[in-house]
């Protein structure tokens, strides 16, 4: 709760505090002094800047953002509207990236210095260091543009689909990866392990009862962690991709200096990383019976 | 030294006969990471190339050329020209300068500063504690990218403004490291001890308590050049960043893209750029991380 609270100090200030007014981007440059007087007043506007956080603190717990400084549309009304076409980009991304990255990452680390284990090692290394946008623009210059197998940008069938996920959860894949790597790398040279072994275990048992639940805890936090770094991500690649979702909605209201709009997209993003780390922290406790006692 | 070279063939190391300083093994079991060694050289070789720009690049980065817009990549011009006419290879070159600085110096901002509250925090404890780390729980769960571009975009987008937003958002995991190792120290005999002599607590912290936390503060830095350097490209993609006409890494890109079907060389080397210069300050990271503690997970 406080750090809601804490981010939306930052959310505000960092937005509102900043030199540039508002009003003179509802007003336009060349608005006659009383013009601008009035569209102030009626934004609250004139309020002292304490008052204008509680006021729109108070409106954003019930969910309303305020209105956009060009078009006057509600806020929350533009977000909800574009929310689903975020979501589902988010979800496919995600899921493309565990599907890649987990087995992959597993097969690695019991294999380690197999010819897979390598050439994972590589790509994944390389993953991280791409840029997602700019891995974007290669996608689309070779299968859009070159192929012609996918769309360049929009969204609408299964096909619009596969270039901006591919582009969005490629690095999040190569670092889901290294760190389920060296998880059960980690597990792997535990004491128990080698008791299990030598206990006579199926290998089976060994590998998915001990290893893989004790390798869980450190992946399951990175995969919480991953959630925020994608939804960062799908700002900068929605853009690239056209994707109206509420990422490129950010970005086109912060050129245009639609303050609500972009305070809005920016609260309602660190909320779900917030809830996405509770989550992460309820998961420990089925995972690691000794944290729940505590 | 004739020591040290005998040891590579077989991977293991040989009884070392003399007493090595520390830097020393460190040094040994760095060069032994050849993909780590490869990372430093090429970063070096980079930062050669980004401080000598005015010599090596072959053409003025901002000499226009406007009949021979959008050439291909040839051998007078290795990557090609832009929508203007200017030569690709030696605005990547200049662009080096610009998107290397302000990688460093970002991450020297985060580091500073994080390793500063993070000492204060883990020394003094109580309050100042709990202030700062709720600051770092806050930093923590904000999308940091949008909160940059918001910052940048209204502080205005220039050089200076975007080295200060991206160091003052990165330095909360140093504040966590610094803390942690300073919180377990704070009561160790040495600390004590030191304190028994009459030392001040800023020389404490200095000289007996930081040096401690050296190892994961050192990866850390390496990766966060890395992100840095990232997040400026970005920033500069998305015209949030370095303005045009100084070349950045991520504004070439812009344009490139608005020729990716008729010019894609534009786009295609400076992403090469960043990507390699990532990777191998990735690659030295990992190196770094595995020769100073290989038990190290940051």
């Amino acid at each position: 709760m406080f750090l809601l609270l804490g981010v939306s100090v930052i959310v505000f200030g960092v937005i509102r505090l900043a030199p540039g007014d508002p009003v003179m981007v509802v007003a336009g440059l060349d608005a006659l002094p009383e013009t601008v007087e009035a569209i102030r007043k009626e934004w609250g506007f004139d309020l002292p800047v304490y008052m204008q956080y509680f006021r729109w603190l108070g409106r954003a717990v019930r969910l309303d953002f305020g209105q956009s400084l060009m078009t006057r549309e509600k806020v929350s009304e533009m977000i909800v509207a574009r929310l689903p076409a975020t979501i589902k980009l988010n979800l496919v991304a995600y899921a493309l990236a565990l599907a890649v990255s987990i087995p992959m990452g597993i097969y690695a680390a019991l294999r380690q210095y197999s010819l897979l284990d390598h050439l994972g090692t590589v790509v994944a290394l390389v993953g991280v260091s791409m840029p997602g946008f700019w891995l974007g623009l290669i996608l689309i210059l070779y299968f859009a543009l070159y192929l012609g197998w996918f769309p360049v940008f929009g969204i609408g069938t299964w096909k619009h689909y596969v270039l901006p996920s591919v582009a969005l959860g490629a690095s999040q894949a190569a670092g889901l990866m290294r760190m389920t790597r060296s998880s059960v790398l980690e597990a792997m040279n535990q004491d128990y392990i080698r008791t299990a072994r030598a206990k006579g275990l199926a290998e089976r048992i060994v590998v998915f009862k001990h290893m893989l639940k004790n390798a869980s805890l450190p992946i399951v936090t990175i995969m919480g962690m991953r959630l925020a770094y994608l939804l960062s991500g799908s700002f900068i690649i929605e853009t690239i991709f056209a994707w109206p979702g509420i990422g490129r909605l950010a970005i086109n209201c912060l050129y245009s200096r639609d303050y609500f709009v972009v305070q809005g997209t920016v609260l309602l993003t660190a909320v779900v990383i917030v809830f996405a780390n509770l989550i992460v922290d309820v998961t420990y406790c089925f995972l690691d019976p000794r944290i729940r006692y505590q | 030294m004739a020591v040290s070279t005998r040891q590579t063939t077989n991977g293991e190391a040989k009884p070392v006969l003399r007493e090595a300083s520390w830097g020393q093994i460190i040094w040994r079991r760095f060069r032994k990471h050849r993909l780590a060694v490869t990372g430093l050289i090429v970063i070096t070789v980079l930062y050669a190339l980004a401080i000598f720009a005015p010599w090596v690049a072959p053409y003025d980065p901002t000499d226009i050329a406007p009949d021979r817009r959008l050439e291909k990549p040839s051998s007078a011009h290795p990557m090609g020209l832009d929508e203007v006419g200017r030569d690709v290879l030696s605005r990547v070159i200049w662009g080096a300068r610009i998107s290397m600085t302000i990688g460093f110096v970002a991450a020297g901002i985060s580091l500073v500063v994080g390793v500063f509250l993070g000492a204060v925090a883990g020394y003094y404890g109580g309050g100042v504690d709990n202030a700062i780390m709720r600051v770092v729980d806050v930093l923590m769960s904000i999308p940091t990218f949008l909160l940059i571009i918001a910052i940048v975009a209204v502080v205005g987008p220039s050089i200076t403004n975007v080295m200060i937003v991206i160091g003052l958002t990165y330095w909360s995991s140093y504040a966590r490291v610094v803390r942690g190792t300073v919180l377990s120290l704070r009561s160790i005999d040495f600390v004590e001890a030191a304190r028994a002599a009459g030392n001040s607590s800023l020389r404490i912290i200095l000289k007996h308590v930081l040096p401690n936390c050296f190892a994961p503060v050192i990866v850390m830095a390496t990766l966060n050049v890395a992100g840095s350097i990232l997040l400026e490209t970005s920033l500069s993609f998305l015209g949030f960043g370095v303005q045009p006409p100084d070349p950045s890494w991520g504004n070439i890109l812009t344009t490139g893209r608005q020729y990716m079907r008729h010019a894609p060389h534009i786009a295609l080397f400076p992403g090469l750029a960043i990507s390699i210069t990532v990777l191998a300050f990735n690659l030295l990271g990992d190196g770094l991380r595995d020769a100073l503690d290989p038990r190290l997970n940051v």
